[in-house]
């Protein structure tokens, strides 16, 4: 018991290692990361700044920038990762190892996060640097509390998702394209999600990243607390622990399907 | 010696009614602790099936099989404790990585501890020879090295049963012979280690294994030491008979009476087909000599060869791998 535990947690780190290791050996890519994005940011922010809406905006675009970062790293380097493992040939490996699934996914999720938060603070540092966002962070804490649970609704979101795209072939990169702009669409990654027709908010409800976006907006830049976000923690909370064994059982689910119809480790499908 | 490794009546069926494929059919096959057991067979013979289920990988349709004692289906966590696969012409790793941190990461699967990976690593990639590479990212190496570490990766949690899937393919000579060399002491060191190899290369089947199961269609056609099952072929004559064409079909040939079987091997670059034919009596060669001479072909040689495992095939077929294969993709 105690020797699985200590395998799986070696698998989560050494994944986790892989993936900051791996992520971070061409510096170019970690330009690209880092800097790409401040374009779509500006972008946003001179919009505002023609239409005259205020530095409040501006704002918005700085935060929403930052997590969409996460965002697109969930869907690309989480989601699909178990269908690039297998086009490469390495999820023959894990899934001939004696350790669970999970860890595998914990470490890619860690690396994930790791390799992002870097690319996040860049972005955040840079955007506030030019566009001299004012932040009035009352509660750091709080808003600590809801960037935490927001990471871990999102990741736990792309366990799930990787769990999912297990058994797919090359449909799994169509699938993360047709998530990408929808979320950032609907999750008010730009702009406050109160603007959208009533059926789309409830649609974005669904979406941890509209909670997450929400309440560190709230948090780091209106100078709201935990009087005012306690429902962000909750429902941050609530997918955190549904989605994560959900994740799990989806994961034996398709693993077990996969070993039944032969499709685990055919690849070019 | 005790069975290490087991599978009773194993069937493995692919695709639904109408256009079902059995991968598998009724395979029983025991292999001893210590022993290197070969599965040998033409592409599509059902040998990676085979080992993708012993693996883990993949679900029977019918049927048991045990790794170590355990049921691979209903304890499949125990037997991921004492099994390593190799598969040839796989990816070995993180092309972005090096060799050795590849060569960590994998380790860790097994949970080894830091140091003793490291110890273990730097050692396989000595024995294997290719430890000048050790900070060469992995997408560098060519495709012996990559095979290399693909073995190294294999050997590195010190499994009981390590399965080898096609190990050599697509190597060179010499790097092929090392790798083989390396398993069989891997093999016969003290603790003895199992092995159970799928090739389709004869020559890797008769150096290596203690044993042999020819494989077709997903039957097993005979299993025992290549040694035996060639021995049972001494009285019957086989000769090779080179023909100065690689554009004729030579199924003509299959006419002759007193023909066994025959398998071909065309060489485009010397426009030399070599055919390996087996016949219930040497004067059948003549007969098929005559026949080549009068679909106006020349005959090069005839010469009379020992017999080979890939005869054992073809007495049990009446063809060779190629022809086999080629018959399966028709």
């Amino acid at each position: 018991m105690l020797d699985d535990l200590v395998r799986n947690l070696r698998v989560a780190y050494a994944r986790l290692w892989v993936r900051v290791k791996g992520g971070n050996r061409e510096p170019e890519w970690l330009i690209f990361d880092m800097f790409l994005p401040i374009f779509t940011l500006s972008a946003y922010v001179y919009l505002y700044k023609m239409l005259g809406v205020g530095t409040e905006f501006a704002g918005f675009v700085v935060i929403g920038g930052t997590m969409l970062a996460f965002w697109t790293n969930v869907l690309w380097n989480m989601s699909a990762q178990f269908y690039w493992e297998k086009e490469t040939g390495t999820l023959e490996a894990y899934l001939v190892a004696p350790i669970s699934r999970m860890a595998i996914l914990l470490g890619m999720a860690l690396g994930g996060f790791v390799n992002t938060t870097l690319r996040a603070v860049a972005i955040l540092t840079v955007g506030l640097l030019i566009f001299q966002v004012p932040l009035a962070l009352n509660e750091p804490f709080t808003a600590l509390l809801i960037f935490f649970l927001t990471i871990a609704a999102l990741y736990s979101l792309g366990m799930l998702f990787a769990s999912l795209f297990l058994l797919y072939g090359r449909e799994a990169w169509h699938t993360a394209s047709l998530l990408q702009e929808p979320v950032q669409f609907i999750s008010g990654s730009f702009y406050p999600v109160r603007y959208l027709p009533t059926m789309l908010q409830l649609l974005a409800s669904l979406v941890p990243l509209t909670f997450g976006l929400d309440g560190i907006r709230k948090t780091a830049i209106s100078g709201e607390g935990i009087a005012q976000v306690w429902p962000h923690v909750i429902a941050l909370s609530v997918f955190t622990l549904v989605l994560l064994p959900l994740a799990k059982l989806a994961l034996n689910f398709m693993e077990n399907l996969g070993k039944k119809e032969g499709r685990l480790t055919l690849r070019w499908q | 010696m005790s069975d290490y490794v087991e599978t009773i009546n194993l069937c493995r069926t692919f695709g639904k009614k109408k256009d079902l494929v059995k991968a598998l059919d009724g395979v029983s096959i025991s292999i001893k602790e210590g022993e290197i057991f070969g599965l040998l067979g033409p592409n599509g013979a059902g040998k990676t099936t085979l080992i993708k289920i012993l693996t883990t990988l993949l679900l029977p349709t019918r049927g048991e099989a045990y790794v170590g004692g355990f049921n691979v289906v209903k304890e499949a966590d125990k037997v991921r404790k004492i099994i390593n696969l190799v598969s040839g012409g796989e990816t070995p790793g993180y092309g972005i990585l090096s060799v050795k941190e590849n060569l960590w990461f994998f380790s860790q699967l097994y949970g080894l501890n830091s140091s003793v990976a490291k110890e273990r690593s730097k050692r396989l990639m000595a024995d294997l020879d290719f430890e000048q590479y050790a900070n060469t990212r992995m997408s560098k190496l060519s495709t012996g090295y990559k095979q290399r570490m693909s073995l190294a990766r294999g050997l590195l949690s010190d499994p009981k049963i390590l399965f080898l899937d096609e190990p050599t393919l697509g190597l060179d000579v010499l790097t092929a012979k090392k790798l083989r060399n390396y398993v069989i002491d891997w093999a016969k060191q003290e603790r003895k280690g199992t092995v159970l190899l799928t090739t389709h290369y004869m020559i890797e089947a008769d150096e290596m294994c203690d044993r042999v199961a020819i494989i077709s269609n997903g039957r097993i056609l005979a299993c025992d030491s290549p040694q035996v099952l060639k021995e049972d072929l001494r009285k019957t004559p086989i000769a090779k008979i080179e023909v100065s064409s690689v554009q004729t079909d030579f199924s003509f040939i299959e006419k002759v009476k007193g023909i066994i079987g025959y398998s071909e091997t065309r060489n485009i670059q010397t426009g030399v087909t070599h055919l390996r034919v087996m016949v219930n009596d040497r004067k059948v060669f003549a007969e098929i000599e005559s026949k080549l001479n009068e679909a106006e072909l020349k005959v090069l040689a005839v010469n009379e060869t020992e017999p080979t495992l890939e005869d054992v095939y073809i007495r049990l077929v009446g063809k060779g791998f190629e022809e086999a294969e080629e018959k399966a993709h028709a």
